[in-house]
């Protein structure tokens, strides 16, 4: 019931919060926007016991990337003149057409499916003696994984997120010849 | 409990509504806030995915989806900062060089 609750509060919230993105003028509101959704996930994530994952929601996503973001807009400017016509012919006909098929099919599937989306597996045995712990995604239980099976892609995020650093400084040495 | 096919649900409506800001908005930094948005809604697949088959695997992916987008956010902005000293402007429509 608790959950119930908290998943339609939520799911409002994140859903005014990204509606906010796509439809405000001013940038700045559109960050605004995400960053009420990012917090909604993260609560979404907390009630899921993906306890880590929603810390780490919090941390990287609210607190770095939306910094990052709201840095770039106030360091290019606030941009209000952002023109609403349309350059590609047919471009909003087909959008309308591209959201209208997949509310239909994501509407079909999961109602088909009477909202089980996938087959649950059972945490219990019919005399109640549990076969296997829900999944409660803690950072030691978050670690095993990542630190065995996961191990080589865990090295090439660090590859990954090296070469972002260094292109990023790279993108901010350009200089325009002659200055 | 909450079906996780609600939660699919959330989440199929928050990449679509991601989709639409993609192809509505020319502003590449609200286009750049939709791309997060569509990979938050990826992020709330996998995580009740996962609980619904009792797997750890699909938050150590959300962990891997994290770290690639905080790396693309790093870059692509350090990119639009780059064309916007170019060009004084973050419209992508203006960007038409490789236009036939």
């Amino acid at each position: 019931m608790v959950e119930a609750l908290l998943f339609v509060v939520m799911a409002i919230a994140a859903l005014a919060g990204a509606v906010t993105v796509v439809v405000a003028r001013n940038p700045i509101y559109s960050a605004l926007g995400l960053l009420g959704t990012l917090f909604s996930v993260a609560v979404l994530y907390v009630i899921q016991l993906a306890h880590f994952v929603a810390a780490v929601q919090v941390i990287v996503y609210a607190g770095a990337v939306m910094t990052l973001f709201l840095f770039v807009i106030m360091l290019i400017g606030v941009d209000k003149s952002e023109s609403t016509e349309e350059n590609l012919p047919m471009q909003r006909i087909w959008v309308g057409v591209l959201a209208i098929v997949v509310i239909l099919f994501t509407g079909g599937v999961t109602l088909a499916g009477n909202f089980e989306w996938v087959v649950p597996q059972p945490t219990a045995t019919i005399s109640g003696a549990p076969i296997s712990e829900p999944v409660n995604g803690t950072i030691q239980a978050i670690a095993e994984p990542l630190f065995t099976g996961w191990v080589l892609a865990f090295e090439a995020t660090a590859l990954l997120l090296t070469i972002a650093a260094a292109g990023a400084i790279a993108l901010a040495h350009f200089r325009r010849k002659g200055v | 409990m909450v079906p996780e096919g609600w939660y699919m649900g959330l989440a199929a409506a928050l990449f679509l509504i991601g989709a639409l800001g993609i192809l509505l908005r020319r502003n590449a930094l609200v286009m750049f806030m939709c791309v997060e948005l569509m990979l938050n809604a990826v992020n709330l697949t996998l995580v009740s995915a996962g609980r619904a088959l009792n797997d750890l695997d699909g938050q150590v992916a959300v962990f891997f989806i994290l770290v690639v987008a905080a790396a693309e956010v790093v870059v692509g902005l350090a990119i639009i900062v780059a064309i916007f000293r170019r060009r004084s402007t973050a419209s992508v429509d203006e960007l038409s060089d490789l236009k036939g």
